[in-house]
């Protein structure tokens, strides 16, 4: 029975400050047929919290795609595995560290890229890349739409300065390429920025490791850093839950990181696990000491009894509620083969880590907790880890204002000169080039990024070794989401699969973060439905089953929600590193091709009249980066959806990288296709002479307004240049995969960049004017 | 022949170094721990880019305690060859085997990217299959790079060709476009006056296949590798 240090008497009270309901704290009671005491409730608040539990979104996430061939390890491990040939496997996933990083935007985001680091190295997986997805709320002044305020601002481009720096930090100290991910801007997240880190890793199939505790009397290792009083309730308190004017009184919630500790920490596991004399190991993440062991244990279906008094300590006096809740970053559990620990603690010996047996697997199934023999808690480990609560939240489609066309984006008048405008949208926080950010992370180590950010559509390493490389993208677009949840998030599958597909590589696996609003509020669960749905409809169908992620609510301050934003993360492989595609346009002469799965305009063929065709563009359009940025208008609905189409784009893709035929690849998306061709330009500036940036001279007959045909962000789309050579054997390809090719120009060395549609030029200015004003402008704003 | 990589906790670019070596030129390499002072025989040592001990306190302040490095001073006094790159180089200057510091970059931020270095004196071990002016495409890598010394250092290392490598603009102006971290007289890399220490800034080992989008700093490597060869031809 425990009882030791249950100074407290808890109460239904204490419970409900711990974040538990009545019915909750019932359970609790039931389950251990008695009261808990204060450390047990602490454990139960922890381990059956929104972050923890998923208990709103479970009986969701079972619509989504799980299964694939090439689907090694699914939903419920430290990260997601997938087979990629070669013996070999890669392991990869995506994670929130929303919260933390609004409080303490350095720290917040270095403990966001160590968690999801250390769920890739458990496994047994060396992390070869990371990733970020990131939302901030604006950062200049001009953006249109509602004011916000300078005070806004300023602390916008704090939080974005702290949370660069801090995933710099800790990425390149650790030894990982950042390589890739995406940065937006919306008004909604002034007051809950998104921190979403996607790390990979790769490892033999047959070396992968589990969570799994085993073997009654086998010990159970604590290694790592010590445990010290940060980050207590950090998964509970604070990531579960909104935020509130007090929010910042949370900063001791925040854990603090060490990537120095942490790269010590991989080499020592990874050596580790060569001894043979690991059975199973958890890094302890979210709920630290409390989630490893009960999530190990349940796993295995077995017990874990430990003593705290030996866990190593940062500090003295700490209580058995606080050492279970510490987050202490930098920290592992591991059961070892009973008899060869020493082996095991040499290891972390030599790498100067701590490495303690801090107790045993049991029968039983109980969690054991003792602090000098005594018993502070006693848990079945089985009900704490799976039996918690599961609900089916209320769903409320949000009451909408009626939509009316008058609210609609108003398309310019015929043949007026839009070159303006382009400009103004090059020069937006969205559109324009993330070096400023990318340059201070360290993308290049390990020596096999072969495309850096900016480079290509994804990121893309090699695998040393094999032939192959791995690419990766990542996407999710808020206020498409925002607008509809369920499109929008097709949307956001189809576009990181097209992605990957630009690169060359055959897109074969997802992982998803779902960054929502509180789930106890019907809209925000209508939300969260309806992008599962949409998720799971473009999983399906683009053959990417989802092999993990997590879920963050609560992201809202004040009772307001952000846009629901569902990130996903997709994986490729390649299978001839050599074939890697980055948009760069590389020769003078080459011919620029339009690839369209869905057969040509703008104006896909469901069009009935013209009127009503402009109506509907005019409704699309006015979801897009261009109707934000220069009308100030964000309504309508985000652009309809072909999945076949996509699947068609890709799949031509892939094939074209294989065939070698094609010099260059960028898909449309944000600004459309007058921006994905101005970047083709801007990329060929590295490899040439100062001053010799390639420009492109493009004529295209198009009946739909001149705005929805040169900025509409229709998918299905990517734009490829090809040597006039290839061409024959470029448009026979993509006429067997039954994708429209048409030639909208060439690439031209005379410095100029110039569209013409319909006979007139709407776009016209030396290539190395737009390319300064697009490179520069992040930069120059955050110098205001 | 032999080159050896020594591992420092912290280290992150040994494996790439190692790579290098291996792979890319097909010479014998072997890691050094850096509790060890036994350096295996080797006839080169790389210390390799990183955050040798996390880089607490200073860059490579730590690194000059560990056990290995009384094995790399003697090893250098007797004329060995060693390559200190990005936190080797810094850690090479913490040593006292290479003379200046390094602040932290102008800007106060880290910087990855690919920069021009102009070769300045092609007499080294380092520099000899090189031509004396050639314009190299490397990348960078650090928050710490701002090389510094006082103007009697500077001055000596002027005098006595020890400026191995300068930043430039990529048409070879060594101008301060060219200069990414505020370096003193757009200094990447020196060498000691022996000429068989040096240690520079930017990550040769990260361009040496056209893959990784320059080749440009196989010539160091090369370089190492033909030093090596003539002297095992001389003292034959």
């Amino acid at each position: 029975m425990a009882t030791a240090s249950a100074e407290i008497k808890v109460t239904a009270e204490i419970a409900a400050e711990h974040g538990l309901s009545a019915p909750e704290y019932a359970r609790v009671q039931q389950i251990l047929g008695r009261d808990p005491n204060i450390t047990e409730l602490g454990i139960f608040s922890v381990m059956w919290s929104e972050h923890c539990s998923y208990k709103s979104s479970k009986v969701h996430l079972k619509r989504l795609p799980v299964r694939g061939k090439l689907v090694v390890q699914g939903p419920g491990e430290n990260a997601g595995v997938v087979d990629i040939g070669d013996g070999l496997v890669a392991a990869f996933k995506i994670e929130s560290h929303n919260h933390p990083s609004f409080v303490e935007p350095f720290q917040g985001a270095t403990t966001g890229v160590g968690g999801i680091l250390r769920d890739i190295f458990t496994m047994g997986a060396r992390p070869i890349a990371v990733l970020d997805s990131l939302r901030f709320g604006p950062i200049t002044a001009d953006h249109s739409g509602p004011a916000v305020s300078p005070e806004t601002i300023t602390k916008n481009r704090r939080i974005l300065d702290g949370v660069i720096r801090g995933i710099a930090n800790y990425g390149n100290s650790f030894g990982v390429p950042t390589i890739g991910g995406e940065v937006c801007f919306e008004p909604c997240y002034s007051q809950n920025p998104l921190v979403n880190a996607l790390a990979l890793g790769i490892a033999k199939k047959e070396d992968l490791f589990f969570a799994k505790a085993r073997g009654t009397g086998n010990p159970v290792l604590y290694v790592g850093a010590k445990t010290g009083r940060d980050g207590i309730h950090g998964a509970s308190l604070l990531a579960s839950a909104e935020f509130t004017e007090e929010s910042q009184q949370k900063r001791p919630n925040v854990q603090v990181g060490d990537p120095f500790v942490e790269k010590l920490l991989l080499e020592a596991c990874l050596e580790a696990m060569t001894t043979g004399a690991v059975v199973a190991i958890q890094d302890m993440g979210a709920a630290g000491l409390t989630c490893s062991t009960t999530e190990m244990a349940s796993r295995g279906g077995t017990g874990i009894e430990i003593d705290l008094a030996r866990v190593p300590q940062r500090e003295s006096g700490m209580t058995p509620y606080e050492i279970m809740l510490s987050e202490s970053q930098e920290r592992m559990l591991l059961v070892a083969e009973k008899g060869r620990e020493a082996e095991v603690l040499q290891v972390f010996k030599k790498w100067g880590l701590d490495a303690v047996v801090v107790g045993e697997v049991a029968d039983g199934g109980l969690l054991r907790v003792r602090e000098h023999g005594l018993v502070v808690a006693e848990i079945p480990a089985h009900p704490l880890a799976e039996e918690g609560p599961v609900y089916q939240r209320p769903i409320a489609k949000p009451l909408q204002k009626e939509e009316s066309p008058a609210d609609w984006f108003v398309f310019a008048p015929e043949k007026k000169n839009l070159t303006n405008n382009f400009k103004q949208l090059l020069v937006s926080p969205a559109i324009s080039s993330k070096r400023w950010i990318t340059e201070q992370y360290d993308t290049m180590v390990r020596t096999n990024t072969l495309a850096v950010p900016g480079a290509g559509d994804a990121a893309v390493v090699r695998i040393k070794g094999t032939k192959r490389a791995l690419a990766l993208a990542t996407d999710g677009n808020g206020r498409w989401c925002q607008l509809n949840p369920r499109l929008g998030a097709m949307h956001a599958v189809a576009e990181a699969a097209r992605n990957v597909a630009c690169s060359g590589a055959k897109p074969i696996a997802a992982t998803n973060c779902l960054n929502f609003g509180s789930p106890e509020k019907p809209e925000v669960m209508w939300q969260f439905s309806e992008a599962i749905d949409g998720l799971a409809a473009a999983c399906n169908e683009l053959e990417t089953p989802i092999t993990g992620g997590n879920v963050s609510f609560y992201n809202e301050t004040l009772g307001s929600s952000i846009y629901p934003t569902p990130v996903i993360g997709i994986l490729g492989v390649m299978e001839d590193a050599t074939n890697v595609l980055k948009m760069a346009f590389r020769d003078d002469g080459d011919i620029v091709v339009l690839l369209d799965g869905m057969g040509g305009a703008s104006d896909p063929p469901a069009a009935v009249s013209s009127n009503g065709s402009n109506a509907r563009l005019a409704r699309e359009f006015s979801s897009s980066e261009y109707s934000k940025t220069i009308g100030g208008i964000v309504t309508g609905q985000p652009p309809a959806i072909d999945l076949h189409a996509e699947k068609r784009v890709q799949q031509c893709l892939v094939a074209l990288a294989a065939s070698c035929s094609v010099q260059s690849a960028h898909d449309l998306s944000d600004g459309g296709l007058a921006v994905t061709l101005a970047e083709s330009c801007f990329a060929s500036a590295p490899a040439r002479k100062a001053g010799q940036t390639l420009g492109a001279d493009i004529e295209i007959e198009d009946r739909s307004p001149a705005e929805s045909a040169v900025f509409g962000e229709r998918g299905a789309r990517a734009v490829i240049s090809v040597s006039p050579a290839s061409l024959n054997a470029v448009l026979q390809m993509a006429q067997e995969y039954g994708v429209s090719a048409v030639q909208i120009g060439k690439v031209i060395a005379n410095g100029i960049f110039r569209i013409e549609l319909n006979g007139s030029a709407i776009i016209e200015e030396p290539v190395e004017t737009l390319r300064d004003i697009w490179a520069h402008s992040l930069e120059r704003a955050l110098r205001q | 022949m032999k080159f050896g990589v020594v591992v420092f906790p912290g280290s992150n670019c040994d494996h790439d170094a190692f790579y290098a070596i291996s792979n890319v030129l097909h010479q014998p390499v072997e890691f050094i721990w850096h509790q060890s002072e036994d350096l295996a025989n080797c006839d080169a040592l790389i210390l390799p880019g990183g955050f040798a001990h996390g880089d607490y306190l200073r860059t490579g302040a730590l690194a000059r305690f560990s056990p290995v490095m009384k094995s790399v001073k003697t090893f250098a006094k007797s004329g060995g060859l060693v390559l200190g790159i990005c936190n080797g180089f810094q850690i090479l200057l913490e040593a006292s085997l290479l003379p200046g510091a390094v602040m932290r970059n102008i800007g106060l931020r880290y910087i990855c990217r690919h920069v021009h270095i102009r070769v300045e004196n092609n007499a080294t071990p380092f520099t000899r299959a090189a031509a004396t002016g050639q314009l190299l495409r490397i990348p960078i890598a650090h928050n710490d790079g701002n090389y510094t010394a006082d103007p009697q250092t500077l001055a000596e290392l002027q005098k006595n060709r020890q400026i191995v490598f300068r930043y430039t603009s990529a048409d070879g102006k060594d101008d301060a476009e060219g200069n990414p971290n505020g370096s003193k007289e757009n200094i990447a890399g020196i060498c000691n006056r022996e000429r068989n220490v040096a240690g520079l800034m930017p990550h040769p080992e990260r361009a040496v296949e056209a893959a990784l989008d320059s080749a440009d700093g196989l010539v160091i490597f090369r370089s190492m590798v033909e030093s090596l060869v003539t002297s095992v031809q001389a003292s034959a």
